[in-house]
Parts: C-alpha cells; structure tokens; sequence
C-alpha cells in the first residue's frame, strides 16, 4: 500500500501545531482528517475510523490525549496511536513507554514530545502503519 | 484536641455499650500528630437507623457489624462507598465469614475488628485508624497549601511557553526548507501566525510578571489614593486600538466618588484585564460599559459587555491559572489564561469580592466590590 492509502487524524488544540503537523504528513503523502479538540475527535471517532491517529494530550482539559487514545482503541483496537505533547520532562510530568507501568494505562502505541522534525514523524508514522 | 465521632452499628446491645465504654477515656497521640484524639460514640442498633445518623453526625468512624435485623452490614458499606463519603470502616465480623470479609474489603472497608474483641483489640484498631484519619488530613491541609497548585501551575506554565516556541520552530523549519514553495509570499501565513505567537507569548510574560509582583510586592508605603476614573480611563485608552479594530464601543459612568486607598499599580491590573476582555470577548459592533458606583465604605465597579458570554460550566473555572474558555468563538483570541486569575487575586489582598454573571451569546458582567479603606492588605 501507498502512503496516499492510508487516513491520518490529527487532534490538538494549537492551531499552528496542526497546521504544521498535517502539512508535513500530507507533504509526505499521507491524508489527513484535522480536528480542533477533544469533542471533535470524538465525534468523528463515532463515524470514521482512521488509519492512524495522532493526538495532543492537553485540549479541553489536561488528560484529552488519553481520554482520545482509551476511546479511540476501545472501538479500532487495531488503530495505532501517536501521543504528542509540549509537556516537558522537567516538571515530573512526563509519560513514557519503556514501563510496563505506564504501558498497561496509556493506550498509545508511540509517546512523542513535541516540536520532532517532519522525517522522524514520517518514520514513526511509517513504521506504525507497517510501510 | 480533636474529636472523632465513631458510629457503632450493631444489633447486640453489649458490643454497642461496650464500645462506648472503651473508648470514653481513650486517646490516641503521636509523636508526629499535633493533636490529640479524643472519641465521642454514636449507636444505631439497624443499618437503617445507621445509615439515618450517617447523615446527620457525618460520623470519621463506623465501626459495622454485617449481620443486621434489616439491611445488613455490607449494603450500608456500599450505601457509604456509593456517596464517596470520607468515612473510615471497620467490619465487626467473626472470622468465620472469610467471605464477608473479601466482599467487605472489596467494598471499601479498612479493617476488621474481631468479635468478640477484648478492650485492647478496640483500642488499636481504632489507633490505626486514627492514624490513618490524620495521614488523610495532613494530605489534604499539603493540598490546600498549595503545594500541589504550585505544581500544576509549573508545568501548564512549561506547557504554555513552550507551545509557542514550537510553533515557532515548526514555522521556521518550513521556511529554512523551502516546504511551502521558493518565494517569501508562500510564507506570509507562516510569518503572520509567527508574529502572533510571539505576541502571544508576550503578553504571557507580562501577566506573568504581574502575578510574581502581586504574590512579592505588598509594601503599605504603596497604598494611596487612587482616582479609579482616571485608572479606568487610562485602561480604555490602551485598549482603544483594538476597539475601533473590532468596533466595540467603549463607555465610562461614573456615578459617584471614585477615590480609593490602594496601589495604582493593583488598580491598574483588575481595570486593563477586566477592560480588555470586555473588549476582546465582544462581538463585532458591540459595546462594554464600565460603571463606577461608591457607597460612604465601598467601591462598586461593573463592567458589562454585550460580547459572546460564558456558559455555566465555564465561568466555575473561570478565574483558575491558565484557565481559558475553549470554544470556536474564542479560538482566534489569544489570552494567557492568567488575566482573571491575577484579577481576583489582587481583589482579595484588598478584602474586596468580584462575581460574574453572563448569558451565552448575549454577554457578561463582572461587579466588583471593594473597601474604599483596606483595613490590612495581606
């Protein structure tokens, strides 16, 4: 399968965030679905399921992200989710992975920190979708 | 000296008397407890009659027998635990219901009192419990100190300054690559929203600047008299280009004495925020009023504005650090989220009140109330 096959939803609340992210995944080839908050998602999570999906964790309120990845794999397990975030690891509020700890809460299949340059999206959007 | 109120619950008169009776004279202290605990016991001989005192006593401690004449002992645990009253319960049971005991545990129950228990087995279960009542208060007193606030504060502040750079970054990444095409003009987006941010990020550091200095600088010798006319007048004036930008008219009345004792420089926060959101949150074409009222000991301000309002869930929030109203309608104002925080903190360091009142789509009023003469600013 092409890139141009597969459906990329991207919910965050920073419109420039989203802006930049969706043209870097188009850019690469992908389509994509954006959406504004944690409602849309939602909403649009109810009649379409995406190929992938990538969500900012603070919208409406400061846990959308996981409110979004628990939905989201309650209804496609099989949708892989991209978690992005702002939040730094400085203030103790980081999540990872690594931990089989936070991997048995967090529903998300990859937890990346904002500001990643558009390659390393595209690999980890890559590798996900199994391209 | 604290007292704990421990409901008994339990069918057999004995047990019932015989609780009270151990824990009369009893008290529990410890080294690191800053007070005593004394007990004052409370009895129902049915659950019924217990799950009456539950609401009325609002008891720390239901020490609760399962085997009951009416509802038994695990129904009033889950009537309890349902309602998510702070409560800590011990099960009265023999051992001979292991069964019980898992459900109770899983119910919520906390310890178990063996029956028949000797004067001693009470008195340390109750002791652990005590403990365990303090440990809940010291958390909860950590809280209220605001050391948890302050946490949160930290990283939604780490949070905000660092979504602008982001975009920032992501901005310039698209230029130095050429993404968006080979020509300046494929970028004028870019740059606008740039700008923007930057703005954006502005502003944040001003409000916050004004948020270190109303929890750093309470100095008396910076309380004089303050014509909040002449405050308000200036607010309107920096607000202005943005009103004629939107059409907003803005109107001053001033009704009454409007000299007060404060810091100008407080006086100048609460009238620029309250200003310029009535400005900001307005429709095009609409207007905001700001009245000034005063009686011989209080100073009313009201500003009402004819802008987009704040639901009822919204305004419960509204003056929390970071704190912004997320709809389509103010997607494309930008606000630091700490306006209305630093508006109510500088109100209450001068004893003063401010509420809100709106109706989605038709517009809001906030009415501040302050003392012409602050008795002590904290």
């Amino acid at each position: 399968m092409r890139k141009s096959d597969f459906t990329i939803l991207v919910a965050d609340d920073d419109p420039d965030y989203l802006f930049q992210t969706v043209f870097s995944l188009e850019k690469a080839g992908y389509k994509t679905v954006a959406v504004e908050s944690q409602a849309e998602a939602e909403s649009v999570i109810l009649k379409f399921r995406p190929d992938l999906a990538i969500f900012d964790l603070m919208m409406e309120s400061d846990d959308s992200g996981f409110i979004l990845c628990y939905k989201l794999k309650k209804k496609y397990p099989d949708v892989p989710v991209i978690l992005a975030t702002a939040v730094s690891r400085e203030t103790g509020m980081s999540f990872s992975l690594d931990s089989e700890k936070d991997k048995s809460w967090i529903r998300a299949d990859r937890y990346l920190e904002k500001g990643i340059r558009a390659e390393q999206l595209d690999q980890e959007v890559m590798k996900l979708l199994k391209i | 000296m604290a007292v704990l109120k421990v409901l008994v619950i339990d069918d057999e008169p004995g047990i019932r008397s015989g609780v009270t009776r151990i824990l009369k004279d009893f008290h529990v202290t410890y080294p690191f407890m800053d007070e005593d605990y004394t007990f004052e016991v409370l009895q129902a001989s049915t659950g019924e009659d217990g799950i009456t005192i539950i609401e009325t006593n609002k008891p720390d401690i239901i020490l609760l027998d399962n085997k009951l004449p009416g509802i038994q002992g695990v129904d009033v645990l889950e009537y309890v635990r349902e309602r998510k009253y702070d409560i800590v319960i011990a099960m009265i049971t023999s051992y001979a219901s292991l069964d019980v005991a898992i459900r109770a545990t899983r119910d919520g129950a906390t310890d178990f009192i063996p029956k028949p228990f000797t004067p001693q087995e009470l008195k340390s279960s109750i002791e652990n419990i005590s403990k365990q009542l303090y440990l809940r208060k010291v958390t909860d007193k950590l809280k209220q100190d605001g050391k948890k606030i302050r946490y949160q504060f930290l990283s939604v502040l780490s949070h905000e300054l660092k979504a602008p750079l982001n975009a920032l970054e992501g901005y310039l990444r698209m230029m130095q690559e050429k993404q968006a095409g080979d020509r300046i003009d494929d970028y004028a987006t870019h740059i606008d929203r740039s700008l923007q941010r930057i703005q954006g990020m502005r502003n944040l550091i001003m409000d916050l600047l004004d948020f270190t200095k109303i929890r750093l600088e309470r100095k008396e010798e910076k309380i004089q008299e303050v014509d909040l006319a002449e405050v308000a007048r200036n607010a309107i004036g920096t607000v202005e280009p943005y009103a004629i930008q939107m059409e907003v008219s803005v109107n001053l009345d001033v009704r009454n004495d409007s000299i007060i004792m404060a810091d100008p420089e407080d006086m100048e926060i609460i009238f620029n925020n309250l200003i310029s959101n009535a400005v900001k949150y307005n429709k095009f074409g609409g207007s905001a009023e700001i009245t000034i009222d005063s009686n011989e000991n209080e100073v009313f301000l009201i500003f009402t504005d004819t802008g987009i309002g704040i639901s009822e869930a919204d305004r419960e929030n509204l003056f929390r650090e970071f704190m912004r109203v997320k709809n389509e309608r103010t997607k494309n104002i930008s606000g630091s989220g700490l306006g209305l925080s630093i508006v109510r903190k500088v109100i209450e360091l001068y004893h003063g009140t401010i509420k809100v009142d709106s109706t989605p789509d038709l517009g809001t009023v906030f009415t501040v109330r302050l003392p012409k003469k602050p008795s002590t600013i904290t």
